[in-house]
């Protein structure tokens, strides 16, 4: 393999083309982004950086004098990938050819029908996102936030610490059911009125109001929340429109084997846009989290560079965290198969537990606030676990 | 010369916080070898004591970065700053470390309370 494309120029892909250098591949590397920066970090957009508590600087991820032998194309978005040479097209004009190419173009903040061109209303993403978003929050006055889960819970958090009056909306009966089952959502939702956040559920939004500027949020059940700005964090899709047509199987994002191999030889994806196959699950799943974006792309780095090859170690279970009011939350795992949740030291009550999911006796995973070193005890278990079959399992 | 602990009562796998200012984490890895390095993680403030050891590794509890336990270089992100390493004796079963005197790479917020502590 002589020529490798990397595109997408976040964390995903950054890390790809770590692996491929650290893998001894040697040849042309080139990292397609659509954005102007260099690679950053996106958790502290909505956290530290938005309140202002660390630069932009310190969000870069490449280290000081990092050398990666890149041929880095910013600001240039992918419109189409030709299998037959594995020609990567340029919304430019350009087309960059090469032998592997790595996808890795992540995933866009989800809109509402109606927001566009309406002053105030911000989703968070990108860099340009916080920064627009931070210049509002900077304003005061009322910010509703449409979207209970984490970036809502964060954006709500750090805008109640700047002072802000908040109100989030979450259409669902509670907020994050899905990744943590019903009971530890509620737990955690409580975060918001501690801090005095109003948090409103089981209504949707119906519009949102105002001239050049939004004024209100206008709810389902008529009822008008009064808003100087407003975020909209009602999750993600994949981006992978550019793939139309190319012959890259989509599903819910690029549908990939368990080593992140695509229905086209040489072409991998990783990171947010790629639906990866989880053999325990038997199923494809995409996976939002930042550190399967770190992980990841070594397996399907070696997959691509053996010709898929290489017999990659098993995932670890997934992990993330989030961070809201001052209080760590952290989890590992799967809830969705669980069928008890049993807190085993703390109290949901004091906002410092831990809480282990487990499905027929057998943990699938783990949550925890605020009891870091207990909680990587039972995340490693977790993971030991996965790797040995089931007890009593034929 | 700072005292740690026993060595029977760090066993493999363990690590160790001392209260020094700021923190250092002595680790005892599965192969059974000591390493000191600074507890606080160069990214924010987490304990790294408290972290994933694996190897001559660890990954800090919070974030994921990872650091190399022999010479403190950074091997995963987020964390862009080493962290300091500091020798470990062991002398009549009580382990000891020798803190290294250069200044150590704190993220900002530790970095604050470490100066407010020493005012």
């Amino acid at each position: 393999m002589r020529a490798v494309t990397v595109v997408g120029a976040s964390l995903a892909g950054l890390s790809a083309a770590r692996a491929l250098r650290r893998q001894g591949y040697d040849g042309r590397l080139a990292i397609v982004g659509d954005e102007h920066h260099r690679p950053y970090d996106r958790p502290p957009l909505s956290k530290e950086f938005l309140a202002g508590e660390i630069s932009e600087a310190a969000l870069a991820l490449e280290a000081e004098g990092e050398e990666l032998r890149a041929d880095w194309l910013l600001g240039a978005t992918a419109v189409g990938l030709d299998r037959r040479d594995r020609s990567v097209r340029l919304a430019d004009g350009r087309t960059v050819r090469s032998d592997g190419v790595v996808i890795a173009t992540g995933a866009a903040a989800r809109t509402l029908p109606g927001a566009a061109g309406l002053a105030g209303v911000h989703v968070l993403r990108t860099l340009d996102d916080a920064r627009a978003l931070r210049q509002d929050l900077l304003l005061g006055g009322r910010l509703v936030v449409i979207g209970g889960g984490f970036i809502g819970a964060e954006v709500a958090a750090t805008a109640h610490g700047l002072g802000l009056d908040v109100t989030v909306v979450e259409a669902a009966p509670t907020p994050l059911a899905g990744p943590l089952g019903g009971t530890m959502a509620a737990a955690v939702a409580a975060l918001h009125a501690d801090h005095g956040v109003r948090l409103l559920c089981g209504v949707g939004v119906a519009a949102l109001s105002g001239g050049r500027r939004v004024d209100a949020v206008v709810l389902d059940d008529g009822r008008q929340l009064p808003a100087d700005t407003v975020v909209v964090g009602v999750g993600v899709r994949p981006r992978v429109e550019w793939l139309a047509g190319s012959g890259v199987a989509l599903r819910d994002g690029v549908e990939c084997d368990a080593k992140g191999g695509t229905s086209i030889p040489g072409v991998v994806a990783v990171g947010d846009c790629a639906a990866w196959y989880d053999p325990t699950a038997g199923a494809h799943r995409r996976v939002e989290h930042w550190t399967a974006a770190r992980e990841r792309p070594a397996t399907a780095v070696a997959a691509l560079l053996s010709g898929g090859l290489a017999t990659p170690e098993p995932p670890r279970p997934p992990y993330f965290w989030s961070d809201q009011y001052g209080v760590r939350i952290q989890f590992a795992g799967h809830a969705g198969g669980a069928d008890s949740v049993t807190v085993e030291e703390g109290d949901p009550a004091d906002r410092s537990f831990v809480a282990v999911y487990r499905c027929g006796g057998r943990p699938v995973a783990v949550l925890g606030m605020d009891r870091t070193r207990p909680f990587t005890r039972w995340r490693r278990q977790l993971a030991d676990s996965a790797a040995t079959p089931a007890a009593g399992a034929p | 010369m700072i005292p740690v602990c026993r060595l029977a009562d760090l066993p493999r796998g363990e690590a160790f916080r001392l209260e020094t200012v700021p923190p250092v984490a002595v680790f005892h890895t599965d192969e059974g070898e000591l390493f000191a390095i600074d507890d606080t993680c160069t990214h924010q403030d987490a304990s790294l004591s408290d972290g994933w050891l694996e190897g001559c590794e660890v990954e800090c509890p919070l974030h994921a970065s990872k650091f190399d336990l022999r010479t403190g270089a950074v091997d995963a992100p987020p964390a862009r700053l080493p962290v300091r390493t500091h020798q470990v004796l062991v002398e009549d079963g009580m382990v000891y470390v020798l803190l290294c005197d250069t200044p150590p790479p704190l993220p900002p917020c530790a970095a604050a309370r470490v100066v407010g502590a020493a005012e």
